[in-house]
């Protein structure tokens, strides 16, 4: 079957480091990322309840995007394993015709460990013990496990506590975000404090912006940064009070919080919680500036290796928090979310796989291309139907 | 004899105009048989004797004012404020005319026994004068002799413990004034006319208020009733400001007022820059050739290089005529005299009025022209230098030549990086503006603090500087800049151009083919008399 795998290839990896920082996306024409035809993935031996999911959209990440373009950390190695099917924000059908989003994270129910981890046990999937174990081989997600397969194919497997059902009424251009919502959601629902500023307008970032407004804890004053302007606009309708280029932030927090601001641009009072969607060394750098004394930076945008002076983070009692994906019931909030503010507007191209190094592109540089979500578009895959 | 401003009438013979392009300049051709020209006059012959005139002027007070001399007894409190960095523009050369009247008035106070002697800078909301700008318009003896002791020193509008409040206007304006100057016996206060409107009771009633008293006249209802803000006796902002000169004249404080005029000697009759003031087809050989110098040469400076080349210039000025003794009788003179040398009478409005934007405002001296400080001087300034009614009709078109770089001085002008990034991002509607953000920049104690210990401007100061443009906003019915940053012109909510032509081609599908078009040639300083 057709599928795009990314296998495990040092000379190419290093190719696509160096062509990703010379243009985003480009690692995906020299790195080991191809267009394949391989064996479609099977359940694990004597393991139950797994189903074959045939994708129907299926998302680009910015994780995706920096695995493509070399920029991952080597803290993933563990818990990956290779070669793997990209492609964790999926909407598919199962053979009975049945839509379902994929919960990609791997849990223990996933990998036949039972009884399951402390933290499965409590629904905590996201942070499951046993994420390189089991019957499977190394994923923290479908997408970056070979036993699984991914969404960017034309069939994947999926165990039926990772399967979502799709209502009826939602689109699969609406389904396709349910993911990337899922974790919006879970970050909105982490922030406690009434005033929020959120570094970066990328997808997550727009959908943070709008978890974050329809929260039923709604916060205060919403300051986002935005590069472009389709960006600007957008985070502007979902929510933002106030949209800034991303350079403005600490003056535009000093101007809403009364702040004084010292020559090094750090902020003397700032805002209760910096979200930062960027997850870059430049990033984190800003939100440690803005966020007040005692206040949160939450890292949601998925960071690398990076340089940061702690100082301000130890000085001022700044607590900085990661925020990986989600729980199950952040699912529910997203399905109803995506519908309410009709969000399958955000996926704004959609490309085959034949097309994939236009598609990476294109997601690579969607800001400035007045895009927000690019997917792969499994629909019309002629293998898909005669699988 | 120097020859008056003229109005000439564009033809086919007429040669490329200068206009003013920021830290530059651009050569333009307007189009004949329906373009005009406004030329400043040439200089007026300066005064011969100025320490002369001004110890004459100091003897012979004008309105209902005993002499200088009669006013100084020993033990009183002497307080002598004077207009700050903002004027005159450019600077002019030492010795700044503020320095020689306040010699003059020292020197006078020393023989009557006066040794309670403050100097104050009136600077109301502008930056705090750095000791070298003190030194320029004082000169040093004068500082040497105060500073050190505390006694010369910038008005602090943010100061409550050294803030008078004298009363209110029948109007509701409360009158709000420099606490040491309000309870001095005498206040003289020095002044550089350099517009009409300058001077007056705003010297005092603006220059040494705080923004509980200036907010009544710098504001958007102000500045649209006002007809101009450069002719008195239309000016809504003046006649406020008249009011509370009458408040302080209740309360008791006695003003001894000195105004000064200067010639229109901006660029020197003989120099690098001297053909500025020529007219353009009265250029010799080697005015040509030392335009085409110094042009190609800024054209391949730095902007930082080009920048200290203009900020250094000290202009030549003459002084013109000096006035002392009651404000309004005082003004009153100053004023004819401001528009002997300004005043141009100019038949009728055209569709479009274009204008060459400098590289200086009364706001960046030794600074940046922030954009908007550009959108100030060409649609607050230069659109108001009339008296009557403005030179373009009413929905025309505004065309003004200036690089507008998306750049700001950040301890000058550090408000007016957040009003350019947040208000301006919302809205440029001046209503609103006011409404929704003047308080809280207003009222930001990083920005007090700032204008306190730094050298910026108050927080409200860039709103003020957009309540200036209002009248012209809500006047012409599209505003175009040539040659500008395009984000930072669109930021302003004008048109971009890159070239004069197509302004001329975007003002058309406003007013209409073939419009008609006054060239404003300004600096040296023109006021327009539209009949």
């Amino acid at each position: 079957m057709k599928a795009l795998v990314f296998s495990r290839k040092p000379a190419r990896f290093a190719a696509a480091m160096v062509a990703g920082a010379l243009r985003p996306g480009r690692g995906a024409r020299v790195g080991p990322l191809d267009l394949r035809d391989i064996d479609p993935p099977e359940a694990p031996t004597g393991a139950d309840g797994w189903v074959r999911v045939r994708p129907r959209l299926s998302g680009i990440c910015g994780s995706d995007l920096a695995t493509i373009d070399g920029k991952a950390s080597r803290y993933f190695e563990p818990i990956v394993s290779f070669p793997f099917v990209p492609g964790h924000e999926v909407v598919g059908e199962l053979d009975d015709g049945r839509r379902v989003a994929l919960v990609p994270v791997l849990t223990c129910a996933t990998r036949g460990i039972d009884p399951p981890c402390h933290m499965c046990r409590g629904d905590r999937i996201n942070h499951c013990e046993r994420i390189a174990y089991g019957h499977l081989e190394p994923g923290l997600q479908s997408g970056f496990c070979e036993s699984t397969g991914g969404g960017w194919s034309v069939a994947m497997m999926a165990h039926e506590s990772q399967l979502v059902a799709v209502p009826d009424d939602l689109s699969d251009e609406a389904a396709v975000l349910i993911e990337p919502m899922a974790c919006a959601v879970h970050a909105a629902r982490m922030v406690t404090d009434s005033e929020v500023a959120v570094i970066g307008s990328g997808a997550l970032g727009l959908l943070t912006i709008a978890a974050l407004r329809q929260l039923d804890n709604p916060v205060g004053p919403l300051i986002a940064t935005a590069k472009h302007p389709e960006q600007r606009r957008w985070a502007k309708e979902l929510g933002a009070d106030v949209v800034c280029q991303p350079d403005e932030l600490e003056r535009q927090v000093r101007s809403a919080m009364s702040s004084f601001m010292l020559d090094n641009g750090q902020l003397t009072c700032g805002i209760d919680t910096v979200v930062d969607c960027v997850g870059s060394e430049d990033s984190l750098a800003q939100a440690l500036r803005c966020v007040s004394p005692g206040g949160d930076v939450l890292a949601v945008g998925m960071p690398g290796v990076t340089t940061l002076d702690l100082t301000p983070l130890w000085h001022r009692e700044t607590s900085l928090r990661g925020c990986y994906a989600y729980e199950r019931d952040d699912f529910d909030r997203a399905i109803d979310l995506i519908r309410d503010l009709d969000l399958g507007r955000l996926v704004s191209a959609t490309y085959p796989l034949s097309r994939y190094e236009d598609a990476i592109a294109h997601a690579a540089t969607a800001g400035a291309r007045g895009a927000v979500k690019i997917a792969f578009d499994l629909r019309d895959e002629r293998e898909r139907n005669h699988l | 004899m120097p020859r008056p401003g003229f109005v000439l009438d564009v033809d086919r013979s007429t040669p490329p105009l200068v206009f003013h392009h920021g830290e530059g300049f651009r050569l333009e051709k307007l189009p004949a048989g329906r373009s005009r020209v406004l030329y400043p006059g040439e200089p007026l012959a300066p005064l011969d004797d100025v320490d002369g005139a001004i110890r004459h002027a100091l003897d012979n007070p004008l309105g209902d004012s005993p002499p200088l001399h009669a006013l100084l007894k020993p033990g009183m409190k002497l307080t002598i404020c004077f207009d700050d960095i903002s004027l005159p523009l450019p600077p002019m050369r030492k010795p700044d005319v503020r320095q020689r009247v306040i010699e003059a008035v020292l020197d006078q106070a020393a023989a009557a026994g006066v040794d309670d002697v403050h100097v104050i800078a009136a600077l109301a909301l502008h930056r705090r004068m750095t000791e070298d700008e003190l030194r320029h318009a004082v000169g040093d003896r004068v500082y040497d002799a105060f500073a050190p002791s505390g006694l010369l020193y910038n008005h602090d509008a943010e100061d409550p413990d050294n803030l008078a409040f004298l009363g209110t206007t029948p109007h509701g304006e409360e009158v709000e004034i420099n606490k040491r100057a309000a309870e001095s016996d005498l206040l003289v206060y020095v002044n550089i006319n350099l517009v009409s409107m300058d001077g007056g009771h705003k010297s005092t009633a603006t220059g040494l208020a705080s923004y509980r008293s200036l907010r009544h006249h710098h504001n958007v209802r102000t500045m649209l009733e006002s007809r101009s803000f450069m002719d008195r006796h239309r000016s809504e902002l003046h006649s406020s400001n008249w009011r509370m000169g009458k408040v302080l004249e209740d309360a008791g404080v006695k003003i001894f007022q000195i105004e000064t005029t200067l010639n229109n000697n901006t660029f020197g009759s003989s120099g690098p820059m001297s053909m500025l003031q020529k007219r353009e087809w009265e250029w010799s050989v080697r005015d040509r050739a030392s335009f085409a110098a110094m042009k190609a040469g800024l054209d391949r400076m730095p902007l930082k290089a080009r920048r200290a080349v203009f900020q250094g210039w000290k202009a030549p000025y003459g002084v013109t005529s000096v006035q002392a003794g009651e404000v309004e009788a005082v003004h009153e003179a100053t004023t004819e005299n401001v528009f002997r040398q300004q005043l141009v009478e100019v038949e009728g409005q055209t569709d479009v009025l274009t204008m060459g934007l400098p590289y200086v405002c009364p706001y960046n001296v030794n600074s940046v022209m922030n954009p908007i400080l550009v959108a100030c001087t060409g649609l607050g300034y230069f659109f108001n230098m009339y008296r009557g009614m403005p030179l373009v009709r009413e929905g025309g078109v505004v065309i003004m030549s200036h690089p507008t770089t998306w750049e700001f001085h950040p301890v000058h002008h550090p408000s007016y990086i957040d009003f350019f990034e947040q208000v301006l991002a919302e809205t440029t509607d001046p209503l609103e503006i006011e409404s929704r953000f003047e308080k809280q920049y207003a009222e930001d104690e990083w920005y007090r603090h700032l204008y306190r210990n730094s050298y910026a401007y108050h927080g409200v100061h860039p709103f003020y500087m957009w309540y200036w443009i209002c009248h012209g906003l809500s006047h012409a019915g599209k505003v175009i800049v040539v040659g500008g940053e395009t984000r930072a012109v669109r930021r302003l909510g004008f048109g971009a151009a890159s070239t004069l032509q197509d302004a001329l081609e975007m003002a058309e599908d406003v007013v209409g083919r073939d419009p008609t078009i006054t060239h404003v040639h300004n600096p040296p300083l023109v006021m327009a008399d539209v009949k």
